[in-house]
């Protein structure tokens, strides 16, 4: 909410050029809006709805019985609850994947901005380089020499190639250069703090904002992870919810299948609830972040 | 993006910024380091390994025998591969224009004030990008089917049926929109973070010279944004060469109408998982990795060229 009042100080700053409201682009950014959320209402509306009646009713409102905690229930029940199973899965892969490349990003990122040290400009220029090579295009190569070394269907096979996000490590870089004052380094020297204890109780806390931004869209990248679970793992045991979610979509398309569509799309919307309220409520921060980063380009 | 560190400005004149500094020696690496060594790991050893592959074929008699570039040469030539690679080159052609130039219409509205409720728009349209790409496909999915989903709802309240997402003609351009939904919003958020960053006094210049609120759109906003809308550009292309997510996950949906090599990327999957040609596809895998980096190259190029003129 923080937002609101800050536009409002900007707004009085701009006074002179504060323009009339506009009912033309209010309209068009209305037409956005409902663009981006109309399918986030049709997935919580289809949450009410029994299978049934999710085929013969129209899909913007509600009908039938109200089946919404039946799904809920039905969702987390399935398959000896297999579902509760795959959310244990995305939480140790985000802990361990987003957790690992927000401390190795933040580390680095650090040591690049407040240290000068031998082969720094070419640390440089690989990281740069690395921050146009998406995911995808690491799969199929990550995944050839997983099978090779036997750490294909292991949790190994989703943490390690999560732990590594040089998109994070520049922004830390770009927000370190900005936040820590190097005179405050000095004096910690001076009083014989080592260069690690200085780390963790100063710096820190100097760069808490930007450590947020960096763990909060790399918890989003392993959540949302799909290209890599989907190569790397044919145990259902090790699937995160994303491929899970699949496969009960698959199931419920197939010949002679089970239709589940009821649970595919309420699962779907517990998938996405968590995300959406990290999202909400550390929004300052990651706003923020964003910023940052792109006073830099 | 600049490529060298700037130190921070310091106010205290008897000591030289470059003394005050901590002394050039190893201790960076001990931050460096650990980040370095996953880096090398995960990134560097499996392009390293894919390149070996991609040198070798497996056959039936000898095993895995050295084959120079023959896999590029075939790929080259393969029509597959081809109609993949023409197919997402088409995609992004008209794709990343209407995706970015909602993202930028948005970020400019929102930026105008000349809004009410702000905090709403640019929460809602950003919405999107927390929704893991596998949901987002499966919702679009559903809606997108002519006899359940709200295509068909559609269709029957207009008593025809011409909206068909799952038709050959409709197929790309479905995809397309699942993408710019998903997208359009994390586009406009990093526009209007640069919008942010334009001074004020430049504002108050552009008044003062009697500017009209399209002129300040197109002489200070639109150059401030330049380096944003770069970037974003790079990133939308390489998101379209490396599609996967959405052909994938709507291929069950929509039978017959999505091939196992309807773009690169599920070509080298269906190659590697199912084909077990392992050494092609890290081949095709290379090729497609090149082919971006080479465009995403060209298009920082210009874009920094247009910047200097």
């Amino acid at each position: 909410m923080s937002f609101l009042t800050l536009d409002r100080t900007s707004h009085a700053k701009r006074g002179l050029l504060a323009p009339r409201k506009s009912p033309v682009l209010t309209v068009l950014m209305c037409l956005m809006l409902v663009y981006a959320l109309l399918p986030l209402a049709w997935l919580v509306i289809s949450s009410t709805k029994t299978q049934a009646s999710l085929m013969d009713s129209f899909g913007l409102w509600f009908s039938g019985p109200f089946a919404f905690f039946d799904n809920i229930k039905d969702t987390l029940t399935y398959d000896d609850g297999i579902f509760i199973r795959w959310l244990g899965n995305t939480l140790l892969y985000v802990v361990a994947g987003a957790g690992g490349a927000t401390l190795l990003a933040t580390l680095g990122g650090y040591g690049l901005a407040k240290y000068q040290f031998p082969g720094k400009r070419a640390v440089f220029a690989i990281v740069l380089g690395a921050i146009a090579v998406p995911g995808t295009a690491l799969a199929v190569p990550t995944f050839l020499m997983f099978s090779k070394i036997g750490l294909t269907n292991t949790v190994w096979a989703i943490i390690i190639p999560s732990l590594i996000s040089p998109f994070g490590l520049y922004l830390i870089w770009v927000y370190a250069v900005e936040s820590v004052p190097t005179e405050l380094l000095e004096a910690a020297r001076v009083d014989g703090a080592g260069e690690l204890r200085t780390f963790f109780t100063i710096s820190v806390r100097l760069l808490a904002p930007g450590i947020v931004t960096v763990a909060l869209f790399s918890v989003v990248a392993v959540w949302n992870n799909y290209f890599l679970p989907l190569i790397m793992l044919n145990d259902p045991k090790l699937f995160p919810l994303t491929i899970g979610l699949q496969q009960w979509n698959q199931q419920a398309t197939g010949v002679g299948s089970d239709p589940i569509f009821n649970l595919v799309i309420t699962g779907s919307l517990l998938t996405i609830v968590p995300i959406m309220v990290i999202f909400l409520f550390l929004q300052r921060y990651w706003q923020s972040g964003l910023a940052a980063g792109s006073v830099k380009q | 993006m600049t490529t060298t560190a700037v130190a921070p400005t310091t106010t205290a004149p008897a000591v030289p910024a470059e003394k005050r500094r901590a002394p050039r020696d190893w201790r960076g690496w001990l931050f460096v380091g650990p980040f370095l060594a996953v880096f090398a790991a995960t990134f560097l050893a499996p392009v390293l390994y894919s390149v070996y592959l991609s040198l070798f074929r497996h056959q039936l008699i000898g095993g895995d025998v050295f084959v120079g570039l023959d896999n590029y040469t075939q790929a080259f030539g393969d029509a597959k591969f081809r109609d993949g690679a023409v197919r997402v080159l088409i995609f992004l052609i008209v794709q990343v224009p209407i995706m970015l130039g909602l993202a930028l219409v948005a970020a400019l509205a929102i930026d105008s004030r000349r809004l009410a409720g702000l905090a709403i728009f640019r929460l809602g349209i950003f919405l999107p990008y927390a929704v893991p790409g596998v949901v987002a496909v499966l919702m679009w999915g559903f809606m997108y089917n002519d006899r359940m989903g709200l295509v068909g709802n559609i269709n029957d309240l207009f008593g025809s049926a011409w909206l068909k997402p799952f038709s050959q003609t409709w197929i790309l351009p479905s995809v397309g929109n699942i993408v710019t939904w998903e997208f359009m919003g994390y586009n406009m958020l990093i526009f209007y973070s640069a919008l942010r960053t334009i001074p004020e006094e430049l504002y108050e210049a552009a008044a003062l010279d009697g500017a009209s609120q399209f002129g300040i759109v197109r002489n200070v906003k639109i150059p401030a944004l330049r380096g944003a809308i770069v970037i974003a550009t790079i990133f939308s292309i390489i998101g379209s060469f490396q599609l996967f997510n959405e052909p994938n996950i709507l291929r069950p949906l929509a039978p017959g109408l999505i091939t196992t090599y309807y773009t690169p990327n599920m070509y080298a999957y269906n190659l590697s998982f199912f084909g077990q040609q392992v050494n092609y596809a890290a081949t095709v895998a290379i090729v497609m990795g090149i082919v971006t980096a080479v465009i995403a190259y060209v298009v920082q190029l210009r874009g920094n060229r247009q910047e200097q003129r």
